[in-house]
This record gives structure tokens, sequence and C-alpha cells, in this order.
């Protein structure tokens, strides 16, 4: 599996990304500069990493979502091409019409960074497969914008659809009905606020995240 | 039209009558509003040292391990491999109290970029911050704003936060302390230093624009406050951690070529200090033209864009033709790019603004010959001791331990904590709560063990004693943890070193500081001062903050706090006298500050610890945990708390309860381990000299002593994590 991984001013995330895909897949990712046009041809996975793209100014993810690459991010994405948005690459991903709903300031004003036990809800997807449909796993968070909000027709729909992808079983943010992570309609983009990447060695907090990217190949 | 200098003006510029009678000698000509203002923040303590320089050349800088002492902008110390660690702690009090959020984050910008300027890219962040009585009014302000501050600049960064120090005391409640330390890594074989060399080289700016922000800002720092220091708020910087991390970035790409002769960051002082200290190390001048410094607002003068702290901004020699290659990496970055100056064979330095020279002062002026005191100073009178039995004790000392853990100096700090990205990076081996944090070296199994510590309540009754065990506490936490302590850098808050009584608390503390280094082998290889931390004539206690670093040679085989099972022997190793002055229970549970703190025996230290250490790497040991505040009994409620396991302990009969409990004798640990290792550990400390003592055994929901002192381990951890979520609501 050939994968990328996007480079947006401020993107902070980008390494431990390229890190985890490397040790999975034992090819080295592609960092894929912002600026560019487009993502290469025979890319299979394209992630979107965690950070604070453009200082956050704005609103979350809003200005990395107009950035260049990202027209080419979008055709791939309705082209079918697996696209992973992870903290900010979810931001990025509502941002940029890929998934719905929002990202807001979590309820209590303040960035919280700690392992959080989650609940996988469907394991219908390239990226859940490998976990049990219930499964507890515990997985970090670190953003101070991770709220989840979408009406509730949106949200109505995506637990009809068995699009939620992850709840929290402590809800950390304020989130929508616990939501930690959500897919697409046709379930190859998934965006989510935890960390799979900084859980995939046991000397540095757990190995739940690993059998997310080791789904993929 | 030239402002006359007046000696109102010279008055605000910080400059005595004896100073400015030094700049005219100097120049043998009075100076230009400019240069009076260039002469201001670099004769500034702040940036001069002048109050601190002859003492601080005592201590102990040397050891083989040392690449860079101190005098650059960090310390650099080879760790093996071709790897060198890079750190610096640096203070920004002043900034910090009159605007807590944007203060605590420059401070933690300014530090990285010392950092980063080396070559080193930041891989761990510590901060240690002392805060006044948690019931003052502008506490919880200050509490949340520095807080937030640091979280915000560091998690933008992507820099994990994984150490650090909270502290409150009522002789804070007008001078808040934030110390902020970055420890990076780079290659032995490219350190970036500050000197410049090569006549006619390009001097760059790049980073952010200039505008009219933090001007004054090392002058405010070299000041006492007052009633009115709330005035002083648009003296302070504020940073965008956006911009700092494209420049981090760019600057990491431009180093990886070797495009570059010195860089040096432009922190307090800005232009004027970066400029005078490049000039100063290479023995050579620079000419600067202000009219190419990219400007954030129009109409600025020589003398603000020479004096401005704007942030995000670094000054850069380049070799000469290699300026396209630089500017199209600041380009990618989207960064200014300016070539303001050049290197000249002069000795001076230079300013020119719209075709007139608006400063010109030999650079030697500006280091060198700056003024330099020798302050008179009195020694702390000594303490007498405190006898136990004078101590009033406890019925339930349950009860004790369950009010102390709850205390605002010993609660769980994780309301602080979880607010710092401290997994960012992936390679945090011991997140916050630990002894140490340890963070790998990445992509290899060599891990970094890190801590800050000082006690200033012990500073204030011996700076001397206070001095040495805040070394020795560092020293303690990297070993309990299993780190060879390599190395550390020193924070020196203290109050007016004009004042003799604070002159005496900062020489003893530098005693204490040099007494450690030598005998742990230990040296310093970065620092900072911030004096003149006093609010209308009340001084700050003595904090000399130190931040140290260790190294971890297989991160697989280190040591953590919590009590892991049932049935292991808890062994103590180290001497208990039950020294009770100066200590946490006769401060909160007794309600006074008096007594010596308990001495420091740094052979014991030695000796005690380099057993510990070859426990943890011979895995013979379960948990491990330092004695330090609150003594034996808070070190097993927080072994306890961690591993929600509960331990029955068999106090000895020769000590008085409350003195074995809570006596904060020094060079401890608690230590647990199977029955037989617990046995042939206790054999292997007497062969090696090392007092070691069994006392008692994990297990069950309580933390009991016996004698009918017992209290639930469930009830201790919420009081625990209670006090800081009720405190800021």
């Amino acid at each position: 599996m050939n994968s990328a991984v996007i480079v947006f001013p401020a993107s902070n995330c980008d390494r431990d990304a390229a890190d985890a895909l490397a040790k999975v897949t034992g090819k080295p990712s592609r960092m894929v500069w912002h600026g560019d046009a487009s993502v290469p041809d025979d890319i299979d996975l394209i992630v979107l990493p965690g950070g604070f793209s453009y200082g956050d100014y704005l609103r979350t993810g809003a200005m990395a979502a107009h950035s260049p690459i990202m027209k080419d991010v979008v055709r791939r994405a309705k082209a079918g091409t697996p696209v992973l948005g992870i903290c900010n690459g979810f931001q990025i991903l509502c941002e940029a019409g890929l998934l719905p709903g929002v990202l807001m300031r979590n309820a209590n004003l303040k960035f919280v960074c700690r392992p959080v036990p989650l609940v996988v809800e469907e394991t219908q997807s390239m990226y859940t497969r490998n976990y049990a449909k219930g499964e507890a796993i515990t997985v970090p968070v670190a953003h101070g914008e991770g709220n989840y909000f979408a009406d509730e027709e949106t949200l109505d729909q995506l637990e009809g659809e068995g699009r939620v992808a992850f709840r929290y079983v402590d809800n950390p943010n304020g989130s929508a009905r616990n939501i930690a992570g959500i897919l697409s309609e046709n379930r190859r983009i998934l965006g989510l606020m935890p960390h799979p990447e900084r859980v995939c060695d046991p000397l540095t907090g757990g190995t739940d995240g690993k059998r997310l990217f080791e789904a993929l190949l | 039209m030239s402002t006359p200098i007046t000696p109102a003006l010279i008055a605000e510029h910080g400059l005595s009558p004896d100073e400015y009678a030094r700049v005219l000698a100097l120049l043998s000509r009075e100076p230009t509003l400019t240069e009076l203002g260039i002469f201001s923040v670099m004769w500034s303590e702040h940036c001069s040292y002048k109050s601190t320089r002859i003492w601080l050349k005592t201590l102990p800088t040397k050891g083989p391990q040392v690449i860079q002492g101190p005098g650059e902008n960090a310390g650099v110390v080879d760790i093996g491999d071709g790897d060198a660690v890079v750190f610096k702690m640096e203070s920004h009090n002043h900034p910090s109290f009159i605007e807590p959020y944007q203060g605590a984050a420059t401070g933690v910008g300014g530090i990285m970029r010392d950092v980063f300027t080396m070559g080193a890219r930041p891989i761990a962040m510590l901060n240690a911050l002392r805060f006044g009585a948690p019931d003052h009014p502008r506490t919880r302000h200050l509490v949340s704003g520095v807080v937030a501050g640091i979280g915000g600049y560091g998690n933008c960064m992507g820099v994990p936060t994984v150490a650090g120090e909270v502290n409150f005391h009522p002789a804070y409640n007008g001078n808040i302390l934030v110390n902020a330390m970055c420890v990076g890594l780079a290659r032995t074989d490219k350190i970036f230093y500050s000197a410049a060399s090569g006549v006619g080289s390009p001097v760059v700016y790049v980073g952010s624009k200039t505008g009219r922000d933090g001007i004054h800002g090392a002058t405010m720092a070299s000041a006492e406050f007052d009633d009115a220091s709330e005035e002083k708020r648009p003296t302070v910087q504020v940073g965008d951690p956006f911009t700092e991390k494209l420049l981090l970035e760019a600057c990491l790409e431009l180093m990886a070529s070797d495009a570059i002769i010195a860089i040096q960051d432009m922190g307090a002082a800005g232009l004027t200090s970066s400029s005078a200290e490049m000039a100063s190390k290479g023995n050579l001048g620079i000419e600067l033209d202000l009219d190419h410094v990219p400007q954030r607002e129009a109409g600025m003068t020589a003398y603000e864009m020479m004096l401005s702290e704007s942030q995000e901004r670094m000054l850069v020699i380049l070799k000469p033709g290699r300026e396209a290659e630089a500017k199209k990496i600041f380009d990618k970055w989207e960064l200014d790019f300016a070539v303001i100056g050049r290197v000249t064979d002069t000795r001076r330095l230079v300013v020119r603004h719209k075709g007139e020279v608006m400063a010109d002062i030999p650079v030697m002026a500006l280091a060198d010959e700056a003024p330099l005191y020798e302050r008179p100073f009195v020694q702390t009178p000594k303490r007498e001791p405190i006898d136990p039995l004078s101590v009033p004790q406890q019925n339930d000392y349950g009860a004790t331990i369950l009010t102390l853990v709850a205390s605002p100096d010993l609660a769980s700090r994780r309301w602080v904590w979880e607010q710092y990205d401290h997994s960012v990076m992936a390679d945090t081996v011991q997140p916050p709560g630990g002894d140490a944090a340890i963070v790998r070296v990445h992509g290899t199994l060599k891990g970094l063990a890190m801590t800050s510590d000082v006690t200033p309540r012990y500073c204030l009754a011996d700076p001397v004693g206070g001095g040495k065990q805040a070394v020795a506490e560092t020293w303690r936490n990297i070993t309990a943890v299993g780190g060879v302590p390599l190395a550390y850098t020193d924070n020196m808050n203290f109050g007016n070193p004009q004042r003799p009584e604070i002159m005496g608390q900062f020489v003893g503390a530098i005693e204490g500081l040099r007494e450690a280094g030598l005998a742990l082998a230990y040296p310093v290889v970065s620092g900072n001062c911030s004096l003149y931390n006093e609010t209308n004539g009340q001084g700050i206690l003595p904090t000399p903050t130190i931040g140290g670093v260790g190294l971890i040679a297989d991160v697989r085989k280190t040591a953590t706090m919590p009590f892991k099972s049932a049935g292991e022997i808890i062994l103590l190793i180290g001497e208990t006298r039950g020294h009770l002055g100066a200590s946490i229970y006769l401060r909160d549970i007794c309600g006074r500050e008096d007594g010596p703190p308990p001495p420091v025996d740094l052979a014991a230290e030695r000796r005690n610890g380099d057993f510990v250490r070859g426990l943890i790497a011979s895995g013979r040991v379960t948990a491990v945990h330092d004695c330090s505040d609150g003594g034996l009994a808070l070190t097993l409620a927080e072994m306890a708390m961690a591993g929600g396991l509960g331990a029955a302990i068999e106090p000895p009969k020769d000590l008085p309860l409350h003195a074995f409990l809570f006596g904060e004798d020094q060079a401890r640990y608690v230590l647990t381990a199977s029955a037989p290792q617990a046995d042939a550990i206790l054999a292997d400390a007497e062969r090696a000299g090392v007092p070691a003592l069994r006392l008692g055994e994990t297990g069950g929901a309580a933390l009991t002593i016996r004698g009918g002192h017992t209290v639930a381990i469930a009830a201790l951890k919420a009081a625990h994590e209670d006090f800081f979520p009720k405190l800021m609501g």
C-alpha cells in the first residue's frame, strides 16, 4: 500500500502518522506539500494529519480546506481513494465537505490531552475491520476543538447507516452522542479526533491504534 | 531633530548616574536616543547579568559529556552515537504576572527558539510555576492564564510538555514565577553557534515582522513591581506559535545545508542584543540598515525597531552568495527574509535608518564593558534545629495523609498537565505524574529523563542547603526512573539584589549548587537569572529552579512509581532521622514555617542513588519513588494512589511516628520487590553500606500504618484529584 501524508503549515502529527504507516506497511509514506497541485497517482491512502494547520486561525481546518492540494484530495476521495483524517485532519475533512458536521470548542473550553476509552461501534469499514464490534480500546485525544456537532437529522442518518465508527465512553469534549469518529457514505473516508498513530508501540502508551493501520493492508 | 538626553530620560531607561557616566566615557560623547535605548537594554540586569556574573562563574560547568556549557543559547551534552541533547530553562516571570496568557506563551516560544537556534529539534518541554496563595484574588486568573498560555503555544508547536512543578505560597502573591525549559536533540556534528565571522558576510533577518510590542521588556524585567505595574501591559510581547512552527521547520531545513555561519534568536532586547552578541562573540562589527527590516506598522523609528521584542524572529549570518538558496526556503514557509546588514571588521555596531547613522557603538561597550557589580551581601542566619518531640503529634495519621494529599502543594496536577499535549511525537515513555518524564530518542531505544525541582521554603531557611537540595532532588528524580544524570540548567529567581539579604540568598544558593554539582559530577550547562521579583518591597522566596536531564540507555529498563501487585515487599533506601524542620507537616498541619531544612549528605545521595539505579537496570525492583515533600507517608500514598493498591506499613520503634512518616530526610527512595528479591536487596544494601529498611507489604484497598492509622486508597485518590478542579471551578 502506498500512503501519502499531506503537510499543511503547522501540521505537527505528520511525522507520527508517517511513522505509524511505515511501521505497518514497511514502506515510507510520501510527504505531500499543501501547495502542490496533486497527490501522486500511485497513492492508495491519503492521510490528513493532526496539528494546527494555519494556526487554527479563522476556524480549525477552515483555511487548510482551501489549500491547493485539497482540490485534488476531494477529487480523489470522490473517486474512491481512502482518506483518513486524524484530529486536525478530521476538522479539515468537515470543512472540506467530505464529512458532515463540525468540530467546535470543547464544552469546557479547555484543551484536553489524555488516553480515553473508546468503543468500536462499527467494524464494517476498511479501517475498523480488525476490531470486534463493541470492543473497548484506549487511544489518546489531544485537542481544544473536538466537540462534534451536527443536526439531529444528520446524526440520525449517521447512526442509521452505521457510520459512527468510534464513540467515547467518557465524553471528554461534549461531542453529540459521544461521537469520536465517523465514516463517509461510501465508508472510505474516516475522520476521528483520537490519535491512533500515537498508540502503535507498547513503550509509548499501548498498541490499540496499530490495528487500524494494519486493517488497511 | 534629536531628543535631548535629560537625567529624567536616563532614569526612565533604568541607567544609574554612574552607569550613564560610563556610557559617556565609552562613547566620548553624548549618546543619541537610539544609543541610550541600546545601552539601557544591554546593560539591564536581564541581559548583562551585572549582579550575578561573578558568582555564576564559580559553578562547575565541565565534564567529559559537556559539549557546550553556559554562554551560548543553550547547553549541549553528548549522549553517544553522535547524538546530543540541547537544553535550557528560562524565566518569563514579569510579563506573565502582567499578562499571564501571552507572558507564559512567549516564555515557551523564547526558550524553544534558544534550543532550535543551536540546530536541535525540540522534543520536550517542562515548566516550573509558582503562584501566590490559592485564595488570593489574582491566583485563579493567573493559574488559568499561564496554563492556557503554555498549552496554547507548546501544543501548536507539536512538542510534548512532559514534566514540571506547581507551587503556591503567599510570597508569590505579587510576583509569580513562570520558568520554561526546552529539551532538544541534535547531531554532535551539526551544532550551530552565534559567533559572527567572515567580514562582509550578509546579516539576514528571518521570521515575523517587527512591531512595537515588547519595547523595553528586558528593562521591565529588571525592575521591581509597584501598584502601577498593570500599566506595563503594552511591554508584554504577543506570541504566534503558528509562525514559530514555520520558523522552526524553515531553520532546520536551512541548517541541513551548510549555508549558515552563525545564528541567534531575537529574544530579550531583540535586534539589539542578537546583533551585539553575534558581533562581540566573533570580535567583529555589524552594520545594520533598518530600512530593510520587515515592519508590521508604518513609521517605526530606529529606537523602536532596535528595542522591539516582537517574537518569532532570528538573525542569521550566511556564507556570502548563499542568500538565494536560503531565501527559497523561507519563501516556501511564507516567512520574511531580508538582508539587513553585513559583518564588518570595525568592532562597532552601526545602525543606519533613512540614510542617517542612528547608533555607532563599540561592540565591547555593550558586552565586556557592561557594568559588573560585586554587590554587598549578608549570609542568611542559621535556624535553630527543631526537636520532633516539640512538634504536635496526631491521633489519626490516616486523616493527616488524607489532608496532605489534597493540600495545594501536594494535590494532583492532572488539571494542569491534561491541558498540555504530552504525547505528540509519539516518544513519551513516561508521561507527567512520575518522578521524571522519559522521552525516547526518536528511532532508538535510548531515552532522556527530565525533571525540574526546587524547594523554595528550604532555600529561604538556608540558601546553601536549599540550593544543594534542589540539585540533589533533580539528580534523585532522574535516578528514580533509571536514568544516569548528565547535567542541569538553572533558573535563578530572586528578589532585589541591591538588598544585601537578597544578595546573600543568591550567593548562598550558588554555593549550594556548586557543592552539589561537584559532588555529583553533574555540571550546569545553561541558565538564566531573574532578579527584582519584588512588589512594593516584598520579595519572593528564593527560588533557584533546577532542570535536570539524564540518559537512559534502554527505555525498556526503567522504573515507575505505582505499586504493581499485592504481596510485594516495600523497602526504604536511605537513612531516616525524622527531620521535621521546614517540612510540609510543620507548615500545613502545624501552621509553622520555621526550622532548618533537612541536611543534604551528597556522598549518601550518590551512594544510595547509584545503588537504586543498579537495581532498576538489573530489573530487580517493580516500583520506585523518591521521598521528598511530605516525607515517607506521601511517597507511599502516591505509590498507592497511582497503583490503586494499598499497603500495610510497620514503622520502626526508635522514632516518633510523625517524624518517621513526615520527616523530609533526603537521599531516600521507596522500592517494591518480590519477597525473595527483597531479601537479596537488603543483603546487597548492607554490603554496599546503603541504609535499607523493610517497611511492609503491598495489598488491600487501604494504606495502613500499624497502630490504628488507616486510610482508603479510593478516598485518597478522590481528595488528591479534587483540589485543582475545585480551585479552578
